[in-house]
């Protein structure tokens, strides 16, 4: 059943300045699948999520997207595909940053056509119908024509989840996509991300928000000093009897 | 000499002055966006020579300068400097301003944050449309009081030219001030260069509330 994963993550290790910040994690994404990466700060999380949308390199592992590999070290060393083939690869992923990094200079529509025409995807009306689309299916229509200094945190998170899914994405990446707003802004991002994952995208979310991860997931990730200390469905992991697992959940909880 | 004589005299020695103005600006600009990309370049011999560059073109005179690059062409390898003047006098100037533009270029493109870049990168920009589509629009907003600035200096340095003789507004000024024994002249072109820039001022200021949008 290969063909049915997105993602295919194998034993990738990655330091900075001779700190292992991942030490052999693995990770497979199955098509339509909602995998949450949860895990106390310096834990790796979101060096993953850095390697696997390719702005960071790693240092040993596979990448695998479908059948295309974006980098593998079976060879003995750690080799990534060419410039071209990284460009095709690019175009299998979303990533939704935790400070949204729109472009500031642009209204809120051509954050969201400018990179889907650039990709040669299709042509600028086509993409501006895609923008409407999205737009209005976000709560978002009448701010097209707003730059993205005029929105609310959390308007700026659902615009930028807008231009992640513009592209058409096969797997959409989430870097603690509620961390940068106010609390009482967090519940229309979720909203949006919970509405996606009825919809079957297949998400990757590293999150803090445990409660929010235990409803939209499939499978959650705990993660700790760069290696997978335990996984499984939200049920496993939430009813599990292992202390520290317990503890970091307990104290996000409360 | 009467006024009016005098006042037309310096206002063609103004259309100079303007001349080398615009010249300057037309070219120091993208010559210093050049230099400025040199400057942070990773190849360390290529930032290593711009640094020294703009090392000299900031740590010594305009007017040393002019002289240099007037001078340097018969010295050096004899040629005869015939027509030369107005051409070196464009070139000092518009490699001086480059190092002053290229430093505050460089500001504005490293006040950019590095996730914009990132952004981009995902979003499959390539390396070039990331600079000119994504990083210069908001280096130009960022950049242009500073670059303000320099321009409304430029308008007073182009006086200098009148070190090669160039017969700039500064230049007529100073002949006309000489030889009427006179300071009135001067006095005059100090007004010329005030309405000069206070049109300057004006055009920037209307340009940074049109990059004003958001």
């Amino acid at each position: 059943m290969s063909e049915d994963k997105v993602l295919e993550i194998k034993n990738i290790r990655k330091s900075f300045d001779g700190n292992e910040v991942l030490k052999d994690v693995s990770l497979s994404v199955a098509s339509g699948e909602v995998v949450s990466i949860i895990g106390p700060s310096g834990s790796g999380k979101s060096t993953i999520l850095r390697c696997a949308t390719l702005l960071e390199r790693m240092d040993g592992g596979i990448l695998k997207y479908k059948d295309d590999i974006a980098a593998s070290d079976e060879s003995g060393h750690m080799v990534y595909a060419d410039k071209k083939e990284l460009k095709r690869i690019r175009r299998y992923f979303g990533l939704v940053f935790q400070s949204f990094n729109l472009f500031p200079h642009y209204t809120v529509h051509k954050n969201i056509t400018e990179p889907v025409i650039l990709s040669g995807q299709c042509d600028a009306k086509q993409a501006g119908e895609r923008a409407t689309e999205l737009l209005e299916r976000l709560g978002l229509e009448d701010k097209a024509e707003a730059y993205p200094g005029s929105l609310s945190g959390g308007q700026k998170q659902r615009v930028s989840i807008a231009r992640a899914l513009a592209m058409k994405p096969e797997i959409l990446f989430f870097d603690e996509p509620t961390s940068a707003l106010d609390p009482e802004l967090t519940g229309e991002v979720l909203k949006v991300i919970k509405g996606l994952a009825a919809e079957h995208m297949t998400m990757v979310i590293v999150t803090h928000a445990m409660k929010f991860a235990r409803e939209v997931s499939d499978r959650i990730i705990f993660l700790e000093n760069g290696v997978i200390h335990s996984q499984g469905t939200p049920e496993e992991l939430f009813n599990s009897n292992d202390e520290r697992l317990n503890s970091f959940i307990g104290k996000l909880e409360e | 000499m009467t006024l009016g004589v005098m006042i037309i005299d310096l206002a063609k020695g103004m259309l100079t002055s303007i001349e080398i103005f615009l010249l300057t600006l037309v070219f120091s600009q993208p010559l210093g966006l050049l230099v400025s990309l040199g400057r942070m370049s990773k190849n360390r011999i290529v930032s290593t020579v711009i640094k020294a560059y703009i090392a000299v073109m900031r740590g010594t005179p305009l007017m040393l300068q002019l002289i240099v690059v007037y001078f340097a062409p018969f010295y050096i390898f004899g040629f005869n400097l015939t027509g030369f003047r107005f051409p070196a006098i464009i070139i000092a100037f518009s490699i001086n301003y480059a190092a002053y533009f290229a430093e505050i270029y460089r500001g504005g493109i490293e006040a950019i944050p590095k996730e914009q870049y990132e952004a981009a990168e995902v979003l499959g920009y390539t390396r070039a449309q990331t600079f000119f589509r994504i990083i210069l629009p908001q280096v130009v907003k960022i950049v242009l009081p500073s670059v303000t600035n320099e321009i409304i200096t430029l308008v007073k340095d182009t006086s200098l030219a009148f070190v090669l003789a160039q017969a700039e507004m500064f230049t007529i000024a100073k002949q006309i001030a000489a030889k009427e024994a006179s300071v009135g002249p001067l006095m005059v072109a100090g007004v010329f260069y005030f309405i000069f820039n206070f049109v300057v001022a004006f055009v920037m200021e209307r340009i940074e509330k049109k990059l004003d949008y958001y």
